[in-house]
Order: C-alpha cells, then structure tokens, then sequence
C-alpha cells in the first residue's frame, strides 16, 4: 500500500502526515490527526456532517481526498474557539438550543461560518440557501437559522 | 486492490493512464469517491490532471467555452455567465457546488446532472484532446467513453431565451424530480421560431422533448398555444423510479411543470 | 414561552422554578465546539473493518456459503458465519420473558428478508473488507416471499419464520391481543350511523445522522470496552451476553452519546458481532453502518393498517367502537410484539366509548424487520384514530371540535382496558388549543371540566 506525504494546515498549525493514497480528508483528519469534529454521516456528500473550509471554500471532506489538499489551509469547528472563549456562532448555537443530538453541529457551523465570511449580514432566505445541504433530523431547522442570525447580529453590534 | 491517486500536469499523460484497466477519472470527487465510499471495488486507480487549462472559462467571439474542471459554485459567481447561474445553483448545497465539476455533471445518471440538461438545450459542443462531439451525441455514448472532457462549448442565446426548471420535493432545494430547460426564439409577432427543450429524470440521462419542440413551432407562448407541446412531452421518456418519484409520478407531472416553464 | 397558569390553578401550587426558565442543556458546549465524543471518534491501533455480506434475496434457503476466497483476500483476518455464534438465536424481548427466540445473528440455512446478515468480514481495512465481502459465494434457493400482512394470514401462505410456526404472534390471548368492553354489538345496533373505514401506512426510516455502529476494544482480560451509540444500553448489554454465552461483567458497554436515534437504534445488531469478532481475533473491531444500510437494514417503523368501525348518534356520543390493528414485523419480532399489545392498550383513543372491541395482530411478513420509533404501537393509531373523528364529526354535521368535546375521556371514566381515568386534561387541552387556534366552540364546551362529569 502506497503511502503519500500530505502537508496542510489545519486551524492555523501545520500538519504533515503519511497517508494511505485515496484517503478521504475525513478519514485522515479523524484517524490520523485526531480531530473527529467532522463527521460522516453518509459518505456520499448528502448530509453535511462532514464540512470543512479549505482556502476558505465550504467543502465535504468525506468526498475530497487529503492528498488533494497538499499547501491547503483547512478550517474545523474544533479550531473556531479563540484562546478558550467560544466563535460568535458557538454562542449562538447555545444560546438558541440549536443542537440537539449534535452530530450535524459542526457541519452546519462550517457552512454558517463560510456564509458569514462573505455575507455578514445574511438575510433569511440567505441562510436557508447557505445551510441547504446541511441535514439536521432533530431540531427542525429553526432554531439553526436562528442561531446563524443571532450571530450575525452579534458580528454587526461589535463592529459597531 | 487499494485505491490509489494518480495526478497528471497534461490530459494527454491522465489520458493514457486511464487505458489501464480498473481507472476512473476523478474530477470534483462527487460522483467517483462517493461510489469508492460505498462499496464500489471496481475502480482502484483514480486518475487526475491538473492542467490549467481544464479551469478556464473562455468568453470570446460570441462563444462560451468552459473548462470541465470549473465548479458548479465559480459558474454560478461568474459575471458573464447569469444565464447559466440558475442551472449551476439548482446542483447541490454549496459544498458541492464548490466541488462538482461541468465535466462530472455529464456523467452524472439520473437523477442527478441538472446542469448537463442545461448544456443539452444549448446545443454545447463536448470536448475532448480527440476533437469535439455534440453533446446529444456524447450523453449518447457517455457510458464506454474513455476520453477525458476537457471542456464544454456553446453560443449563449439571448438572456430572455434560456428558461431553466428544477423541480424537487424539499425546500430551498433537493434532489430533483426532473428539470427542465428550454431555448426558445420567437419571431417579432411573439410566435416560436425554433425551440430545443430538453428534460432530465425523465430517462437515464438528460434527453431532447423532439415531438413538443416541434409542437411549439409557430405557436405563441399562451395556454393554448403551448397545449400541444405539453400533451407530447411524455413522448418517447422512460423516466427513472427512485426514493424521490416513481415513473409514473414523473410522466403525469412532467406537462404541469413544462407549462410553468414555458409561460413564465 | 406563555405558561397558562388559569388550568388546575387550584390543584397546583403556583411555584415551578424550572418549568417555563430556560435552562442551557449539559451536553451542548461539547456539541457546538466539536469535541463531543461520539462512538466513532475512538479509534484504535490495529482496529479491524467488520462489513456484512446480506441476502440479495427476500426468502430463500442457503445452500452453500464458500468463505474460502474471501479468507484468502490480502487484509482479512477473518470470517465469521452462523457456526462461530455461541447462542445464534435470540429475541431481544427475552428479556421481559417475550419469546420465543426467533432470529439468527448470522443467517443459518434459510434467510427471510431481503438484506439479512449471513456472513461478518473483518480486515485490517475497510476497502480490504469490502472487497472480502464481494468474494463470499452463498447458493441461495429462492422461496416465494409474502410481503402483505393480509396475505401473510391466509391458509397457505409462505411460512416466514419457523421459530413462531405461523405467521402472527401468538400471544397468551391467542392469534392477538384483544380488548373487549361492553356489548360492541348492541352499540351497533343502537347507533344512528355506523362508519367502518380503513387506514394504512408504510415503514418509515429513522434516518439518524449518525448511523449506527460500535467499537469494540479488548482490554487484554477477557474483557471487552463496546463504544456504542445504542438507545438500549443494558437490554444491549444482557443480550449480548446471551448471544455470546459471556457473563456481563466481560462486557463493558460505553454509551449515551447518540447521533440521533429516534427509536431505531434500540435493536441488538451491531454489538454482538463486533465483540466476538473482537474477541476471535483479539483486535478492536469496527462495525459502523453505511448509509445505505442505515437506509435499507436498520428497522424502519412498522407498517400497520387499522380498520375502524364505529357507531355514533347524532347528537354526538360514539357508542360502539371496534378496531382491527395489523402491525408488519418483518421477518422477525424485534420489538414488535409489544408495538402491537401497545395499540392495543392505546385503542379507542382519548375518548369515553361504552361499547370497545379491540383486536391487534402482529403479523410476520418477508419484509425488513420493524421496531421501535416514536411512540410505536399508536402514532399510526393515532392518525387512524383523529382522521375517523373528523369524518365521524362529518356524518353528522357536527363541528369537530365539539364533536371531541362531547367524547373526551374525564377523571372518573372507565377505559376500555378497565383502567380508571385519572390525570386527564383533554378537555383543558382542548379549551387551550381553541383559544390559540381561533377555532371558537360553544361556550358550554369552554365551561366544561376534566374533573365532573356533566359540569
């Protein structure tokens, strides 16, 4: 079995790992890094679980092959938090109960977060689209556009 | 056998890797390490170029010539390319479109390959380092070509003459039922001087609605206008049954919603 | 959120802390900063893939099973079949002394729907595994199938399960559970109007997020961690010690931590397999499910049909009520046996009937077997239930809502199951959801109480 060298950076510190060739980006992240914040729930890029940002694009990592990021830099929730106080959007999903089970969690939070990037000030419609291919079978949606609302709103007040 | 990545600078080296047996060519990944992650051992060689050239999009001379590794999410973004904006956003949530190529969405089987029904009502030329097809002809054969589709090409109708239509079941967007898109010229006095329409779900891959563009010839986008383009729509489909909609289903809708399309 | 203090005040005091405060959930910070730890984020060194080679067929008898290419394949480390399995059939009820055992671990001679588990691969990779899987040759001869529930229970149907001997439960009541109240036919006789309609429902999938899965690791004493993501963790536990002939204390059962279960991840499937895989092997071993067959495997919620049958009087008092449940098992009982006495129990609804008969069947058909989802056994009850109320209030030309009062079970009333009604706040609820609703009912229904009758 061949192994390749992948180099990346992954939420600002960098990471150089022998990989079996076509290892997904998930499966090397989870197995080999050991940050499991992204999950795979289908394997087949339906359910969002798995979302990453690479060079800021919203991406599924069970559908990208790690060697394929070689010089990437690459986002998980796992490294959102700044120095032990939570990203806007962590406190956001709290305060609005927008987890239940939360295995869909860190997913919708990358594409929140990606949407945020670009649009800091979302509309509705603008959310829905931005979580569109993120599943959730719990908490009924709501709650998550609230949440990336809320945190746009937080964004915008201390801007101000 | 493991799966192994293999990259190419040129399509010309990724092509003649591809004549090894057990190789697939891998573009955005969604269709090929989907098929790997569930199961799929046939393929053990994934195969890529990283040619610039397959990422380009190329306005010129009135023609539109896209690379085949240009993603669902840059087509969309693209400021010269609004008529396509809509099929490009009807693929996937974001994260896909940020992945799925033009090239990938051509082999992609019913029900997905929404945009490669757009493509197929813009008459798009399919090419390859052996020349260009017609892309009719391309779906035709799609199943035993080998050659890597190095872009797509196309001479974009007016703005107001591209009509596109996906239609699922969950909102904002999910798998379609079918899609529609149509490119209509009408003569001065509003009636259709030429249509091509083309259909996806509604066979096992994107097809032509011939018997309705022909139908639609002279007569004017109006309720009766259009009644006999609608009652030939189902004419020679063989829709797919899946999780979404059943054969059946799909055939009694496919006129409501081409009406939508056509009176919109 | 508005809490209605006006319901009950006098039986209540008015002091709840908790109730209507909003409250942060213990497990959220872990969810919102990704380091919750689901079963499938431990992982192993040397942790062995498990994949399951599953019957292409809905009923057939196994001929043959030929591992011997699949044992040679580059990365397996084993190959387990029926004979490997210490007590290779079980019913996870047994516990509650719901027999009889009825279901194979691994698939032994004969499979009976479509996706049973016949032989477990374990390999050093999951591609090695998959592979493995596609090499196991079974000679399969093919058996008709009965997918129907009212086929199923004919003379001559195809008998799917020979551990029952028929193609219904037998409970100690007989061919069902059965309630019987009053005099059902004299109700009907009496009636001014008798509707008898039937409703039905297919399986639904849970669909979790997560699919279900385990880890198992061995911790070098003949005692084995099991990282589950299972909603049952001790009826795992005990018949897992069962189907291994393993005392519990070997097992240690890790848990909790749930990617969305819904009911479908109460069933004792993965577990098993993955610890005597772990422990044939001695290697931690993997058993998490794809997509596709969290989809088509795991157990969806049965499919029932319920026929109603009721007699109501103009002036809006249901008399006689008699229903026929069918609930679709599968090829195996699972959990439902009990989903079927539940509808039972749950038969004639919220509602005062003098005249109830009840007869609620579980019924096995080669279909996937069903199990637990929310509020299984009367959520399709349910929906049977309130869809027939509607066109009950329909008959005769009574708003439905006030057709519901006059039913509505109270403090006091004798159920159908001869329990004594206490605790009801239906009429409240109702009074509640008129008022929110804006769908006005006449005041004598708004001054009416749970407590007395004829308030």
């Amino acid at each position: 079995m061949a192994k390749v060298p992948v180099q990346f950076t992954l939420n600002g510190s960098e990471k150089a790992e022998f990989i079996d060739s076509g290892t997904t980006l998930l499966n090397a992240l989870r197995d080999k890094i050991g940050d499991t914040s992204p999950k795979g729930g289908c394997h087949q890029g339906t359910c969002g679980a798995c979302s990453v940002i690479i060079d800021g694009e919203l991406r599924l990592s069970c559908l990208t092959l790690a060697e394929t990021c070689d010089g990437a830099a690459i986002t998980t929730t796992l490294g959102l938090a700044e120095g032990g106080v939570m990203h806007p959007l962590q406190r956001a999903f709290l305060d609005t109960f927008a987890t239940q089970c939360g295995f869909c969690t860190p997913g919708m939070i990358m594409a929140a977060k990606v949407l945020l990037d670009h649009t800091p000030n979302p509309s509705r419609d603008e959310v829905i689209e931005a979580l569109s291919g993120n599943i959730c079978r719990c908490t009924g949606y709501e709650p998550i556009i609230q949440a990336v609302l809320r945190a746009a709103r937080a964004n915008s007040q201390n801007a101000a | 056998m493991a799966l192994a990545l293999h990259t190419f600078a040129t399509v010309k080296d990724a092509n003649a890797a591809l004549k090894a047996a057990g190789t697939r060519y891998l573009g955005g990944g969604t269709l090929v390490i989907r098929a790997a992650n569930e199961g799929d051992v046939s393929v053990s060689g994934l195969i890529r170029s990283i040619d610039p050239a397959l990422s380009a999009i190329a306005i010129a001379g009135g023609k539109v010539s896209i690379g085949a590794s240009v993603t669902m999410a840059a087509i969309a973004r693209h400021p010269e390319l609004g008529i396509l904006a809509k099929a490009a956003r009807a693929v996937g949530g974001p994260a896909v479109r940020n992945m799925a190529t033009v090239g990938g969405n051509l082999f992609a089987p019913a029900p997905y390959g929404d945009f490669a029904v757009a493509l197929l009502a813009l008459d798009a030329m399919v090419g390859t380092d052996d020349g260009e097809l017609p892309i009719e002809t391309f779906l035709a054969g799609r199943d035993g070509s080998r050659a890597i589709v190095t872009s797509v090409s196309f001479t974009p109708p007016k703005a107001d003459g591209f009509r596109f239509l996906k239609v699922s079941r969950v909102k904002p967007k999910g798998v379609s039922v079918l899609s529609i898109a149509a490119v209509l010229g009408q003569a001065a006095d509003g009636t259709v001087s030429s249509a091509r329409i083309a259909l996806g779900c509604m066979a096992d891959r994107p097809m032509r609605a011939k018997t309705a563009e022909k139908a639609l010839l002279g007569r004017s986008l109006t309720k009766d206008g259009i009644a006999p383009a609608l009652a030939a729509a189902g004419e020679g489909t063989s829709p797919i049954t899946d999780p979404i909609a059943t054969a059946w289903y799909r055939n009694e809708v496919l006129p409501v919603h081409l009406g939508r399309l056509l009176l919109s | 959120m508005e809490l209605r203090k006006n319901y009950f005040a006098d039986v209540r005091k008015d002091d709840l802390h908790e109730i209507g405060q909003p409250r942060p959930r213990s497990d959220s910070p872990g969810h919102v900063t990704g380091k919750t730890a689901y079963f499938a984020d431990r992982s192993f060194p040397g942790m062995l893939h498990l994949k399951m080679v599953r019957s292409p067929h809905h009923h057939a008898r196994i001929r043959s099973i030929d591992t011997s290419e699949a044992e040679k394949h580059p990365g397996v480390v084993r190959v387990l079949t029926a004979k490997d399995v210490p007590h290779n059939v079980y019913t996870i009820l047994i516990l509650i002394q719901i027999g009889p055992e009825d279901e194979t671990v691994l698939a032994d001679g004969k499979v009976r729907w479509k996706g049973e588990a016949v032989v477990a691969v374990l390999a050093e990779t999951e591609r090695a595994a998959q592979e493995a899987a596609a090499k196991v040759r079974i000679d399969y001869e093919v058996l008709p199938a009965v997918f129907d529930m009212e086929e199923a229970l004919k003379p001559g149907a195809p008998l799917v399960n020979e551990y029952h001997g028929q193609n219904y439960y037998l409970y100690d009541s007989g061919e069902c559970r059965k309630v019987r109240f009053g005099d059902v036919e004299a109700g009907f006789a009496g009636a001014d109007h008798i509707l008898e309609q039937s409703y039905q429902s297919s399986p639904i999938e849970h669909a979790p997020t997560e699919t279900t899965g385990c880890v198992v690791a061995p911790e070098g004493n003949d005692r084995f961690t099991c990282y589950t993501n299972t909603q049952a963790m001790f009826f795992t536990l005990d018949n897992t010690s069962i189907i291994l002939q393993m005392p519990g204390s070997k097992l240690h059962f890790v848990g909790g931590t749930v990617g969305g279960g819904f009911g479908g991840k109460v069933d004792v499937i993965v577990e098993p397999i993955a610890i005597l895989g772990a422990k044939l092997t001695g290697r931690p071993v993997c058993f998490i499910y794809s997509r596709e067959e969290e989809m088509q495997i795991s157990s969806p919620r049965a499919a029932e049909k319920v026929v109603i049958k009721d007699g109501v009087m103009t002036d809006g008092r249901i008399v006689a009520r008699k229903v026929t449940g069918y609930t679709d098992a599968g090829a195996y009982s699972r959990h439902s046996p009990y989903g079927a006495q539940k509808g039972a129990g749950h038969y004639p609804g919220p509602y005062t009937i003098p005249n109830v008969w009840i007869d609620t069947y579980c019924v096995y058909t080669n279909r996937t077997p069903s199990s637990a989802m929310r509020g299984f056994g009367v959520t399709i009850g349910d929906f049977a239930l309130e869809v027939q109320m509607d066109k009950l209030a329909r008959l005769i030309g009574m708003d439905p809502l006030e057709f519901r009062f006059i039913n509505a079970y109270r403090d006091g009333d004798m159920k159908a199951h001869r329990q004594p009604t206490e605790g009801a706040a239906l009429i409240e609820c109702m009074q509640e959801a008129s008022r929110v609703a804006n769908w006005p009912v006449a005041e004598k229904y708004m001054a009416m109480s749970s407590y007395a009758k004829g308030a």
